[in-house]
């Protein structure tokens, strides 16, 4: 699966709450996105476009547990998160809904605003158009790769539900 | 070489020996849920699952939304009962008993050993009572109520070495603190943090239960305790059976180990909008707060509300400071009552609030407006968590709290009224 989009530059620990702020967690999907990193980004939700790729830091979703924080970047369509390293729930919870997530050692610095990149979720190569630049991310770990190809958690309790 | 603490629970689940490291998919003991229920629930439902594996060992728990704060949550109150008197869940507790981990360790849910899934990233906390706890998403928690069982990685496990002993008022939340400021807000990912060090034998379950609980926001996955006189006491206070000692070996493989020592320690704040963002709170004191919050599943304990009632103790919140009291259980509130404290905390000018999370997460009772400054005994303090994307949030120990509603400015606990 190739993804191909702009990309979004964030820094370190991008947290949950600058995702979907607490307060709007029981409103619906389209509210909650309506907020997506209003106190870092405020231009991101006039701006953000279908196939648009996240590139973080460290530590990318730490804090809450709370699924909508993939699931709204999922949402507005973004294609992957790049990122250093993720905490440990937000990545679980991306693969469980089926948001790809890559983890890039030494990405710090090379990726710049609006860059166009490609992304390869099967060998992990991530390409910047412009510079011809080419690096690789991590690949992910096999079971993730079963979830993801079974449509995410949703997909296998369908198969269970079935039986 | 020998086996963590983690390693050994993990090769207890999986019925052989298993390493840091290796991916085991295992039966839990428990799935506690709160709110989150609603929606892993949803998920069953749209996929053609009408039971749960087991209702005995799924906990039900209302917290983040109560009371109710508008319609929309109290359908979701009412759907959730609907649902759990379908599912027929036993260990169902509405909303009448407080913060969900503060009730899973006060009720004997958890016990030594014991490997918990929860839909809250602070279901580390029950490493406190040396259990293997972590929290997961709405879907993976679907998927573990429909099977029992779910994917884990063996975590590498790092140790902490607490040295020393506690100077007067300073407390495990000025450690974990500490933590966070000198090791950053990851030195844990993905890790099990395994405490050790002589400090222990002072740390009461509550206090130990304040690092377990602030482990998440280093990252990690687990955050444990081993099995001691502490512990055994603390079952035993619940009238829950005692287990054997349980701690990782002298030659155990960890990843790195971290120390500090207690006894160097003055009162810490970690500023917004940070939790690694720390410094003592005499380098910060004079600063102006509008709100002073004590409470959360982090240091809404009796011995918090204690340390906050004696310095409060005949003594007034500052009129330009509104101080909020989130008991984090029923159990807590009523201890409180009978200890004198709520009335200490009430004369002094604090609202007491029902035992619930409150505005810890940004849901209700008590959010800030822009501009505004809160000195709070919670756990997180990221932009935009506790109301505006404008406010500030200080995070500091339940003294420090109290101290700082009396003098209107952040206030070291240390200095006299
Ligand atoms: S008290 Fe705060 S941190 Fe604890 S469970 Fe409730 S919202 Fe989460």
């Amino acid at each position: 699966m190739q993804i191909q989009g702009r990309a979004w530059v964030l820094g370190d620990n991008i947290d949950t709450d600058l995702i979907v702020p607490g307060q709007y967690l029981m409103a619906s999907l389209e509210e909650q996105a309506r907020h997506v990193f209003e106190a870092i980004e405020p231009s991101f939700m006039a701006e953000v476009k279908p196939g648009d790729v996240i590139v973080g830091g460290k530590n990318f979703g730490c804090g809450s547990s709370r699924e909508m924080a993939p699931a709204v970047l999922k949402h507005l369509g973004i294609g992957c998160i790049l990122a250093e390293d993720f905490a440990r729930i937000f990545f679980r919870n991306a693969i469980a809904i089926g948001l790809p997530t890559l983890s890039v050692k030494g990405l710090g610095g090379r990726i710049r605003r609006f860059d166009e990149l490609s992304v390869s979720l099967d060998d992990g190569l991530i390409s910047i158009i412009p510079s011809g630049e080419r690096f690789h991310a991590t690949p992910l770990p096999e079971k993730m790769r079963e979830i993801i190809d079974a449509g995410g958690i949703d997909g296998i309790l369908k198969t269970i539900g079935k039986k | 070489m020998g086996q963590t603490m983690t390693e050994k629970l993990f090769s207890a689940k999986a019925g052989k020996t298993v390493k840091a490291g290796e991916y085991v998919v295992l039966p839990v003991d428990r799935a506690m849920c709160h709110e989150g229920f609603l929606l892993s629930c949803a998920k069953l439902i749209t996929s053609g699952i009408t039971k749960v594996w087991d209702p005995e060992k799924v906990v039900v728990i209302m917290d983040h939304y109560v009371p109710s704060p508008n319609v929309n949550m109290a359908e979701g109150h009412a759907k959730i009962r609907k649902m759990v008197k379908q599912c027929g869940i036993t260990h169902y507790y509405g909303e009448r008993e407080g913060i969900c981990h503060q009730v899973m360790v006060e009720k004997g849910l958890v016990k030594p050993g014991d490997l918990v899934v929860g839909t809250d990233s602070h279901t580390c906390t029950y490493g406190g009572l040396a259990a293997a706890a972590a929290g997961i998403g709405t879907s993976e928690m679907a998927y573990v109520l429909a099977t029992g069982e779910l994917w884990f990685q063996v975590p590498h496990s790092v140790r902490v070495n607490l040295k020393g002993s506690l100077p007067d008022r300073v407390t495990s939340k000025d450690v974990s603190l500490a933590l966070a400021g000198r090791f950053g807000a990851e030195f844990g990912q993905y890790r099990a943090i395994e405490y050790t060090g002589e400090l222990l034998k002072d740390l009461s379950m509550d206090s130990r239960l304040v690092l377990s609980n602030m482990s998440v926001e280093f990252g990690a996955k687990f955050g444990l305790f081993p099995v001691d006189d502490v512990t055994r006491g603390f079952l035993r206070s619940i009238g829950t059976e005692c287990p054997e000692a349980f701690a990782s070996d002298g030659d155990a493989g960890f990843l790195n180990e971290y120390e500090i020592d207690a006894s160097d320690l003055e009162p810490m704040a970690a500023l917004p909008h940070t939790v690694d963002n720390v410094k003592p709170v005499r380098e910060i004191a004079g600063e102006r707060i509008d709100q002073a919050l004590l409470g959360s599943c982090t240091n809404g304990r009796i011995e918090d509300l204690r340390a906050a009632s004696e310095i409060l103790k005949g003594r007034q919140v500052s009129p330009s400071v509104r101080m909020y009291v989130y008991p984090a259980s029923r159990n807590t509130f009523r201890r409180a009552m009978d200890e004198g404290i709520i009335q200490i905390l009430s004369e002094a000018g604090a609202i007491i609030c029902p035992p619930s999370c409150g505005p810890c997460f940004g849901s209700q009772g008590g959010l800030l407006a822009s501009g505004e400054t809160c000195i709070s005994s919670t756990n997180r303090n990221f932009k935009g968590r506790m109301g505006s994307s404008d406010a500030r949030v200080y995070l500091a120990s339940p003294a420090t709290v109290a101290m700082s509603a009396i003098h209107g400015r952040i206030t070291d606990p240390r200095e006299e009224v």
